[in-house]
This record gives C-alpha cells, structure tokens and sequence, in this order.
C-alpha cells in the first residue's frame, strides 16, 4: 500500500510503475518527507487472523535494515503493543513527513515523541507483518499534491499493479485548500519556470488558464457553429443536478440566460460557463478481486483503461482535438464497450468547453456536433443523451485542489453502486466511464479515461 | 525593413534567463532584436517547427538551419482576458509557413478581430529584454 499524503510542496510520484519493484519513495535529496509503508512484494502471503475476521493480507513488515519507516500498533497509553494486540499504528523512520507544511496545529497533533500518528488501527503478527483493520479518522487533511497528470492516471498505474500481483491495495489521495489559499486559478497570471523548454515562447504573453480556454472556445464556434447558448447548456446541466448536492458549493439551477448574463470572463466565456475553486479532497482504494469480494459492498471493477500526453505536434497539432481522443480509444478497446454503452459518464469540468470537446473525442458524439449534443438539457440525468457528473461537478459541486480526477471517478463509483442522489441514480447502472485531463489544455496536457462495470 | 517597436529597447540578451537556459536558441533572438522573425527548418524533411527544437520534433532529425519568415500568418483564434487591468488579447496565429504559435495582437481593438485576418509580426521587449514576436493586422503600406 502506498500512502499518499504528505506536507511540502513539489512533484511526487505517488505510485511507481510496476516494472520497478519498490513501491515506496525514496528522498532523493530534495529533503522530502512523507508518509510509506513497505508493500509486500511478491508473496501475498494469508496469514492467521484475529476474532474471526475475513484474513486482511499483512501490509508488509517493519525492516530495520533500510530507511523505511517503522510501524508499530501502539496502545492509547503510549505502550507499543504486543504481537496480536490492536491500537493506533504509529510510524517513525527517515521517510516519515516532518511536519504539515505552515500548519503546527495538525503537525503537533499527528507527530508525538517523534511518532506519525497515521489514525489507521492494526496488529502485527509474530513475524512482524503488519495488518491494518480499521481507520480512526475519516478524513486525514493534507497539504495536497502537485502532480501533473490527472488522479485518474493513478488508477491505472495502480491497476496493473495489483492484477501482476505486486500490490494487494492500492490508495490515490487528493487534497488541497485553493480557496482557502485566495487562489483565483483561473484568472491569475501564471509565472513560468525558466527551465520549462517552451516558457520562453509563451511567457512574454499574459495568458491566464481562463483565455486559453477561452480560444478554444472561439475556434470551435468559428470552426463549427457552437454557440454560447449550447455551451450555457452545460453548466445548466450541472446545476440541475447539484441542487440534490447538499455539499455542493452552488446548488442552486441555473438557466441559459443567467450564464450568457453573467460577467465575461474570457471571450467567449462567462463566470458561469467557468468551475468554482474549493477546498476538499477525496480517496480512491484499489485493491484484489478478493479482497474487494470480503469487504460485503457493491464491487466496482476497472474494466478499461487509458492515458496519454497530448503535445503541442511541433506547432502542427490540432488544438480542437484533445487527448480525450487517444485515451478514451485506449479505455474502450480495452473494455471491448463502445459510447453508447456507457450509462453513466463523469467527465471532466473546468470550463464548458472542455466538456464539449471530451464528449466529442470520447466518441459520445461526432466531432463538430457536441453542441447539438449538450443543448437543451442534453446531459441532465433522466432526461437528456447521457447522464454526466451528477454530484454537480466542477461547475457546480467542486474542484479541490484545482483537480477533477478523483472527484469524477468517485461520483462514477458512486452511480455504479446504486449511491448516487436517488433523482439521478441512473437505473440498474452498470457501466460508466469517468475522464479528465492533467495541465492546461493549449499548452499540453495528459488525459486518462477508465471505464469501469459493477460486479 | 525594421519591424521593432520603436518604444522598447532591447536590453542585453544575456540578461534574459529564458533565452539563457536554452543558448540554441540564441539565434531566433538575436534575429528578433533586429526586427526579424527566423523560424528552424529541418533539412531532411524540409518543415519548419514551433517552438524551436534543437532537433526537429516532427522527424527526429538534428540537421537543422534558421530561415527568416515571411513574418505573416492567419489568426486561427483568440480571447480577450477581461479580468487584467488592461484587457489583452490572447491568440494563435498560423504562420505562413504552416506551425501555430501563441501571441498577443496588439494595435487593434479586440471587436474589431475575427478569425481568419492577416496579421504580420512586430517585436515587443518581453519583461526580462529578449524581443518577443506580437502580431498586428495587416496593413496596406503608403506608396511613396
């Protein structure tokens, strides 16, 4: 298991590729701190269990040996426990995080006599292997990520990796505090690294995320007749559905008018045709087929996968084309479905267009015609061509962290398991697709589709 | 003919970190402090690139040469950040040599563009100094 969360600011790979064996981040001299817990490797061994529970296959084992952290179940008096005894799992070790970055509160709180209180319950067997059988906290905050490609990529680094048996389970974390943070995301001026190979050619010219998005918008109006009136019809969608959202942070619908209405932000696109930037977060837990089998829930399985980094093709690249394009023709060749089998799809949403586009390159519908596609309450649940981001979205629900990945794929779980708002609970829905891309398109981006079935 | 903005001076190309991290590229900025806007051609499959490589990304080759541009190209598409204090236009030109590249159109208020307008390049000092190409539309030049 890799646990993902951790308190400075910087790139992390969060999962390494199954063809290197370790699946624990190493500092590599950047002074990085975080949170690991040694994966067993190759031999998921079934070890005897306590009270009668289904065997949880062990963790891993503490190993003094290397840097990797040491875990121990700790009792509520201190006293580290005794093989077979069940407490709090407490980490200490040079990979463990120092502290939550410009937070002392939470770092005093998780970080006692030099211990990482993870808030995880476990034992640990005579050999030393490691079980964790419960949590103690339903949420752990974290600092958040930068990590370019979307949450959803993870799910397939972290897919392969348990069908080779190199991984019983599997966590994919997001988290973040834009707001906040007063980030204004879509509008602010980005500096950019000198060492980026194409900032020098891009730097010099104000862009914001919203303008770029902005001329994609106003290129497939001219290319192909879209108006601001279809892509309105987008965020109606999603407003319809976030008024059965009690968390979201816009729950009431909204007609086509108040979007054309609503201030210009980037021509074409108006406030509304824009998402919303909150805090949050959300946890993915992939894990094997038994594993998922003894936990008594409805089992949703990866079906299909996708990814891939769209480039700017030397100056040549079609910029109406996204990566949706290659990576949703990966997933559906791998899930042997087509479009129209999908019931339910998550897709994406930090502005309209990018909803437009992805429906399009995924197949849902020719390119040129996505505006026909959207109009007049195309992708409200219930009503219109396809069901789609029923928790209201990033247009309407959130955008934690200022990502998407995670928060789609969840609200796909969550209408394959019959647990989505009951208005918007597609019915017997067994199929569904979530996807959504990593950078900001116009400049490159990765994008990752999964197509996932209920069991 | 000199296309620089008579307003900005350039400062010393050194002093530029962008053009410093990547000293191929040199030549397109030297190229722009004088006016002109070169592009990298690939001799072995004979296209031109954007941004410039030091090997050509659409062929793989390394055997590369700069050649000055015509300068003109098609606005394929633009947006005007209303947020800025001042509002500027954000776009993609397609040159008249085929890649797309990002820019700023300047001299022309955003409701009087349309996609598909000639535009030619000028040279705008960039914050940092290097000369950075901006685009402006077309204009008939006075017969002496």
């Amino acid at each position: 298991m890799v646990v993902g969360h951790h308190a400075v600011k910087g790139k992390f790979e969060l999962l390494q590729r199954p063809a290197r064996a370790q699946f624990v981040r190493k500092g590599t001299g950047k002074r990085a701190k975080h949170l690991a817990a040694r994966q067993q490797t190759g031999d998921p061994r079934q070890k005897r269990h306590l009270d009668g529970h289904p065997p949880p296959l062990a963790m891993g084992r503490e190993n003094a040996v290397d840097d990797a952290a040491l875990l121990r179940p700790r009792g509520p008096d201190g006293r580290l426990l005794a093989p077979g005894e069940r407490g709090e799992i407490v980490v200490k070790g040079d990979l463990v995080m120092g502290g939550y970055h410009e937070n002392a509160d939470a770092s005093a709180a998780a970080l006692k006599d030099g211990w990482l209180h993870t808030g995880d319950v476990g034992y640990r067997d005579e050999d030393g292997y490691l079980y964790v059988v419960d949590r103690l906290k339903d949420l752990v905050i974290s600092g958040g990520f930068n990590i370019s490609p979307s949450e959803i990529e993870q799910v397939l680094l972290g897919h392969p990796a348990i069908a080779d048996g190199r991984c019983n389970v599997a966590l994919i974390t997001l988290a973040g505090k834009p707001r906040s943070a007063g980030q204004r995301t879509g509008t602010e001026r980005r500096h950019m690294p000198v060492d980026r190979p194409n900032a020098a050619w891009e730097a010099a010219y104000g862009w914001t995320v919203a303008t770029l998005y902005g001329n994609l918008a106003k290129r497939h109006m001219h290319q192909y007749g879209t108006t601001s009136e279809q892509l309105a019809w987008i965020k109606v969608a999603a407003s319809v559905h976030a008024q059965h959202n009690p968390l979201a942070l816009l729950p009431k619908a909204v007609t086509v008018d108040d979007v054309l209405t609503s201030p210009m932000v980037a021509d074409p696109l108006h406030r509304l045709d824009c998402c919303v930037i909150t805090d949050g977060g959300g946890t993915l837990v992939l894990t094997r087929p038994e594993i998922a089998k003894s936990l008594h829930r409805p089992w949703v399985r990866v079906l299909g996968c996708g990814e891939t980094v769209k480039t700017s093709g030397g100056g040549y690249a079609d910029m109406l084309r996204t990566g949706a394009a290659q990576s949703g023709a990966n997933a559906f060749r791998q899930a042997g479905v087509r479009p129209q089998d999908i019931q339910y799809a998550s897709i994406y949403d930090d502005f309209t267009i990018m909803v437009l586009l992805q429906l399009e390159d995924l197949g849902f519908c020719e390119k040129s015609q996505g505006g026909r596609f959207v109009e007049d309450g195309g992708l409200i649940a219930g009503q219109g061509r396809l069901a789609w981001n029923t928790d209201g979205g990033g247009l309407c629900n959130n955008h934690p962290a200022n990502r998407g990945g995670i928060t789609k794929a969840i609200e796909a779980v969550r209408q394959l398991r019959g647990e989505a708002a009951a208005p918007l609970q597609v019915p017997n829905c067994s199929l569904a697709l979530a996807a959504g891309p990593g950078g900001v398109h116009g400049l490159g981006h990765s994008h990752a589709t999964v197509i996932m079935e209920r069991v | 003919m000199s296309l620089m903005n008579a307003d900005a001076v350039a400062a010393d190309l050194t002093t530029d970190p962008y053009v410093a991290a990547f000293p191929e590229t040199a030549p397109f900025w030297e190229a722009s402090r004088k006016g002109m806007l070169v592009l990298p051609w690939c001799e072995d499959c004979g296209r031109c690139h954007w941004h410039p490589r030091s090997f050509c990304p659409l062929c793989g080759a390394s055997r590369l040469v700069w050649r000055t541009s015509s300068g003109r190209g098609q606005l394929y598409s633009f947006s005007v950040d209303r947020k800025s204090a001042e509002p500027i236009v954000v776009a993609y030109v397609v040159l008249e040599e085929g890649p797309m590249l990002m820019t700023n159109i300047v001299g022309t208020a955003s409701a009087a563009l349309k996609i598909g307008v000639a535009v030619q390049v000028r040279f705008r000092a960039a914050p940092e100094g290097r000369m950075a190409p901006v685009f402006e539309l077309c204009r008939m030049l006075p017969s002496n």
